[in-house]
């Protein structure tokens, strides 16, 4: 068996199938810039046409408050879960579990019609809070595992000086869990930005709070099928996301892969 | 884990009261800063359960309340008692709708792994260069919004778009003409946004492989080289049954993907043509604002919510042989 024959066979099997998975992403590219003679004219009408510098501050701004928000509460909560022994942790535990397997699709529709009675639908409130909620079951889940993973040994330090455990969470276990709560920051800023159906359900009247992927839908509706410019709206609301995949592309894969595994 | 076993025995330990302090005495001793209240740590999960229990569990709750109920939305609602569920399995385009969703899971779910495997059984007999490379590129569509992967992929099936026109060139040197509008076709829709998720799920099926392939002992692979087991043999052998685990991480998450797959749906076909590819995730939206029947909508919401948990958990058990 040649292995160099089978090095470059190999090799070609990658290259056709990242060349598959670029595929319509470079189509995208090449649609909205109308490549090769690069004119962004397209990209300047979908921008202005679609409303998109008003989306994007709008998915901004639920994205950042959704992720810091449900971070903080995740690191608390992930804390209390992974390094205390207290009565019902385990059902708590369990509780947050249960979140990471119910579908938005389940709980999307009593949400609308509770919101609406509650008069937020058609807010920022109506749009974070259940994305918060959403985030914390993953959160906590992950930031237990990180604090679990934590050598007892920091912690008995951190006691022997005198610390409190609020102390001892964000002045020792803080800092050391920057990876691990990166990666956490990453994942729940890319689902809240992606988040399609929450948004649809939820801004269904206020023009200016739709998000980035709300705003290209009905920016398709009103150019079905004006595909260079669908597609350079398309590229604005994926080009954040992809922008920060690329740099910490580690992060990303393995974060996304951890989610199925349970203990 | 432990917490668990501790509780446990502290209901089998509930009649002689002194070996229940002791147990107590002890877990204080382990687990709980001198001074410190056990029940700090309700404090610190609070403010999270608050939150997830008012605007998750709470829905989720109030979700099984409207299932039992008819209403439109608006005036008042009716008790209807199960028929909401039973509706779920005999309405035509409801059934239909679960029928699509098995379609996908093939999809979205068999087809990637199996795709993955061969790539990765290829693979796992020389070292790549440039492997991050391949991952990143390989893993890039499970990052992209699924409303522009779906815009993007309606310009790939459009009239003139690239599918079309590669099949009019093969048209031109004799072969017939296969050329259709692949997301407005009754036989065709269903495959053509299954496909899509055949895209997207190859890269994390195959980057979960690669790296279990990696924690694989070389040993192995050696010893079967040095019994003579060609490519074929070495992945049956040693490859698959070094890869249950990821195997079951790919399954779960796929099958999730099939199951919440409403953005695609709505963006790319709205279900159609006709019911072509109607799916649960897009007849809990449309049954409730479409159509006014809110109950129903919650009622297929909660059936995916066991579908799904149902699921994962058979794949934990039939692949990974837990609790059997």
């Amino acid at each position: 068996m040649s292995s160099r024959r089978e090095l470059i066979f190999n090799h070609a099997i990658l290259t056709l199938f990242a060349v598959i998975a670029l595929f319509p992403m470079l189509g995208v590219a090449v649609k909205a810039l109308q490549l090769p003679g690069l004119d962004v004219s397209t990209f300047s009408t979908a921008w202005r046409d679609g409303h998109f510098a008003t989306y994007l501050r709008n998915s901004v701004i639920v994205t950042s408050v959704t992720v810091v928000v449900s971070g903080v509460l995740s690191i608390m909560a992930g804390f209390a879960l992974g390094t205390m022994r207290f009565r019902g942790a385990s059902v708590l535990f369990l509780l947050f579990l249960a979140g990471l397997t119910i579908p938005t699709e389940t709980i999307v529709v009593p949400l609308y019609f509770d919101l609406r009675s509650a008069g937020l639908d058609n807010s920022y409130a109506g749009l974070i809070l259940p994305q918060v909620a959403m985030s914390v079951a993953f959160g906590t889940f992950w930031m237990r595992a990180f604090f679990r993973s934590v050598p007892p040994s920091l912690l008995e330090a951190a006691r022997i000086d005198g610390a409190s455990s609020w102390t001892t969470l964000w002045r020792v276990l803080v800092p050391v869990g920057k990876p691990a709560i990166l990666t956490m920051v990453l994942l729940t800023s890319m689902w809240t930005w992606n988040e399609f159906l929450l948004p649809l359900v939820i801004v269904n009247s206020d023009e200016g709070l739709r998000t980035a992927p709300l705003g290209l839908s009905f920016f398709q509706g009103a150019h079905k099928t004006d595909y260079p410019l669908l597609m350079a709206g398309a590229l604005i609301i994926a080009a954040p996301v992809i922008a920060v995949y690329v740099f910490l592309q580690r992060q990303f894969i393995a974060g996304m892969l951890s989610g199925a595994i349970k203990e | 884990m432990t917490t668990v076993e501790r509780q446990k025995s502290r209901k089998t330990g509930e009649k002689p009261p002194g070996t229940r302090a002791e147990r107590r005495a002890g877990g204080r001793v382990r687990t709980r800063a001198p001074g410190e209240s056990r029940n700090i740590g309700w404090l610190y999960a609070l403010p999270a359960l608050l939150v997830y229990g008012a605007f998750l569990l709470w829905p989720l709750a109030r979700g099984v309340q409207f299932s039992f109920y008819n209403w439109d939305g608006l005036g008042t609602a009716t008790w209807a008692g199960l028929s909401n569920y039973t509706t779920t399995w005999t309405d035509p385009a409801l059934r239909g709708s679960f029928g699509h969703l098995l379609i996908l899971v093939v999809f979205y779910s068999i087809l990637p792994c199996c795709i993955a495997f061969v790539l990765v059984a290829a693979m796992s007999r020389t070292k790549i260069r440039g492997m991050t490379f391949f991952r990143t590129v390989l893993f890039l569509p499970q990052v992209i919004a699924m409303v522009a992967v779906a815009v993007a992929w309606q310009w790939v099936y459009s009239a003139d778009g690239p599918v079309n026109t590669v099949l009019g060139w093969l048209h031109d040197l004799g072969l017939p003409d296969w050329r259709h509008g692949w997301l407005g076709d009754f036989t065709f829709a269903l495959p053509a946004v299954g496909l899509v998720g055949t895209w997207v799920e190859i890269g994390l099926a195959f980057v979960l492989f690669m790296a279990g392939v990696q924690r694989i002992p070389r040993e192995l692979y050696e010893a079967a080289r040095m019994d003579g087991a060609g490519p074929v043999r070495e992945f049956f052998a040693v490859t698959l049954p070094g890869l249950r685990r990821e195997l079951a991480v790919a399954l779960t998450l796929t099958t999730t993907m099939s199951i919440r797959n409403f953005d695609l749906i709505y963006m790319a076909t709205g279900g159609g043509p006709g019911n072509a590819t109607k799916v649960p995730a897009y007849e809990v939206y449309n049954r409730t604002f479409n159509t006014g029947e809110v109950g129903l909508g919650c009622a297929i919401g909660i059936t995916m919510a066991v579908l799904l948990f149902a699921a994962t958990t058979a794949i934990g058990r039939l692949v990974e042989g837990k609790g059997a």
